[in-house]
């Protein structure tokens, strides 16, 4: 089911959660929501689920028009950021809960009934676990549960709220995975909140970065990556370095540091780095002076990183080489190098944070 | 006692347990035992002569019949108290917060009186009932009243916290469901708030056993109608039969601690449950 977001806004009192905005999620979809906290990106899930009413706008899922229907009857999936499971009950009560919850007249017999919630704790893996209280689960199974309860009333659209916000990071991932999986098995529309930009790249089809109640980007995980819209998509996205100075001549300059700008104009200027975009060498050419001093190494994982230190910097730059290319320079703390970017990115100056 | 101390990593163990068990046998055990002492100057068949006559038999019916009634109806607004307390904002909601503990507050006895002068057939209130036949002074209506009137704090302050502390979104999880208003109600946070407001009834109840200020002056004290077992006892004091008294009173006595012990362990074996047979 495709979900059409048309001129949503929303406002608490004097502060504007939400801007007009408008959002078009395709059928079979997995969406991610991602912002820092306060950008309206929960509000936005709750709209969609039907927990908050919009001040303005329409929604649709498909062809029909939800925007007035209550949340009992938008067949929504809606799952917790805390799970909110029903602790009294056991896991297979919780489950079952929304087809037992139905008028008489909807509601399957008990048989299939405990069918499908049987089938259902199979496709999450915890059919071992029917008749545990949640209590008694782990976070990660728990999580499971409260999918598995929001799945079985058959949603036209599934809605996450930091469904792994609570998780220890190994669980995580691996929770990650399996949802990936069991969205694309299901085929079901599905839209999640998240503040971790690595979760939001990794699982979403396609990423919606939003900041203070607008709309940022909304692109697949590799085109916002590559080419972010503006400074705060950048910023938010991964680690940055920075380097700000006059134009002079075409050269952005900071003290010692100089760098070639072809086609800068005005008088100031901001390059943008990331971590693996920096190379480091023994010497410096014609594009590039940017003396630095080696101020911690971490040989770790795939990469060794790098910290930079000079007087230009306004914070210390992160740096990422090969550990073979480590081994060609052997840098310790306190040697002087010399820094070239591979690729820069530039936003408008004026553009502030 | 040194070696046990040096043991535990909590300070002030000794100490604590020792002014607490003091106080407790101070002010509970102490006027407890004096009772069963008073107790203990009955033979077995004097006991049994006292705590089954006739009058006093009628004077439980009474009592406890008033304070069920009483304590059934406090657990239902009790309940809605509680629930308008905790769930909406309105002006004026601190100013009804504040007056729930009221009945604490107020000598029973003025509580008493008012709702007698209230009630009474020349009263305020009394005056608009009286055409209709209804009549509230002097009638176990009166008494349920005046109970009713003392015990509801227990029941609003015992519901309240747990209502507030409601596992958040677990209704908002209910109602993405399909559930409608009234199941999640009753399947959802019902079964959350159902061990407080049992606690709240049952302390509304044992309290509303033993009430004897407010309920003498609107009850009207008509033997074998509307006495209630608190008099008993009270007459019997003023007759310097202590040992009667005394024997009355542990009828009171162990019913309502039956009652709460009972309540206790049924909750005991509630929360286990909530927390995954951890305790």
């Amino acid at each position: 089911m495709s979900i059409r977001l048309n001129n949503i806004s929303r406002r608490f009192g004097a502060t504007t959660a939400l801007h007009p905005l408008s959002l078009d999620i395709k059928q079979g979809e997995l969406i991610g929501l991602l912002g820092p906290s306060g950008s309206g990106k929960t509000t936005l899930l709750r709209i969609m689920a039907g927990l908050e009413s919009p001040n303005s706008g329409t929604i649709h899922f498909g062809e029909r028009d939800v925007t007035h229907v209550h949340v009992r009857k938008r067949r929504v999936g809606f799952v917790f950021q805390n799970y909110a499971l029903f602790k009294h009950m056991t896991v297979a009560e919780n489950v079952a809960f929304g087809l037992k919850a139905r008028p008489r007249s909807e509601r399957p017999s008990h048989r299939d009934i405990r069918e499908r919630v049987l089938g259902l704790l199979q496709k999450v893996r915890l059919e071992a676990l029917a008749e545990r209280y949640p209590a008694q689960l782990s976070g990660g199974q728990q999580q499971r549960v409260a999918l598995a309860r929001a799945l079985a009333v058959e949603p036209d659209v599934l809605l996450l709220d930091e469904p792994f916000g609570a998780l220890d990071a190994k669980v995580r991932i691996e929770l990650r995975r399996w949802l990936r999986h069991l969205h694309d098995e299901f085929g079901f529309t599905s839209v999640f909140v998240t503040h971790d930009q690595e979760e939001a790249l990794e699982l979403s089809d396609r990423v919606v970065v939003m900041s203070e109640g607008r709309i940022e980007q909304i692109d697949t995980p590799h085109q916002l990556y590559r080419h972010p819209a503006n400074r705060f998509v950048f910023e938010f996205l991964g680690e940055t370095n920075r380097l700000e100075g006059e134009i002079v001549n075409g050269v952005l300059t900071n003290g010692e540091a100089r760098l070639t700008l072809p086609g800068a104009t005005g008088s100031r200027a901001e390059v943008l780095l990331r971590p693996h975009e920096v190379r480091l060498a023994e010497s410096f050419d014609e594009h590039a002076h940017l003396p630095v001093k080696v101020s911690a190494i971490s040989p770790v994982g795939a990469e060794v990183r790098v910290e930079l230190e000079a007087n230009w910097m306004s914070d210390p730059w992160q740096a990422t080489m090969t550990h073979h290319d480590y081994e060609q320079l052997t840098p310790t703390r306190g040697t002087r190098l010399y820094a070239h970017p591979t690729r820069q990115h530039r936003f408008d100056l004026d553009y502030a944070i | 006692m040194i070696a046990l101390s040096r043991k535990r990593v909590l300070p002030g163990f000794s100490l604590s347990l020792g002014i607490t068990l003091l106080y407790v046998s101070l002010i509970l055990l102490l006027p407890m035992s004096s009772l069963v002492g008073q107790l203990s100057t009955l033979s077995w068949e004097q006991y049994w002569n006292i705590i089954t006559d006739p009058r006093h038999i009628a004077s439980y019916k009474v009592t406890v019949g008033t304070a069920l009634a009483a304590s059934l109806a406090n657990a239902v607004f009790g309940l809605l108290l509680a629930w308008v307390l905790v769930r909406y904002e309105f002006p004026g909601k601190r100013i009804l917060d504040a007056l729930m503990d009221l009945p604490f507050a107020l000598p029973t006895a003025v509580a008493g009186i008012t709702l007698a002068t209230l009630y009474s057939q020349n009263g305020a209130i009394g005056e608009l009932l009286a055409p209709y036949g209804i009549e509230v002074a002097y009638t176990w209506v009166g008494i349920v009243l005046a109970m009713a009137f003392t015990s509801i704090p227990f029941v609003v302050r015992t519901v309240q916290p747990v209502l507030e502390d409601l596992p958040g979104q677990i209704d908002e999880a209910a109602l993405t469901l399909g559930a409608s208003n009234g199941y999640a109600f009753r399947r959802v946070i019902m079964p959350h708030i159902w061990p407080a407001l049992v606690t709240g009834t049952g302390l509304a109840f044992a309290r509303s056993l033993g009430e004897y200020g407010a309920v003498i002056f609107i009850a009207g004290n008509m033997p074998y109608k509307t006495e209630i077992t608190s008099l008993m006892i009270a007459v019997r004091l003023e007759e310097y039969d202590y040992a009667g008294a005394a024997a009355i009173a542990s009828v009171v006595l162990a019913v309502s601690l039956f009652l709460l012990l009972a309540i206790n362990i049924w909750q005991a074996r509630f929360y286990k449950r909530l927390h995954g047979g951890r305790g």
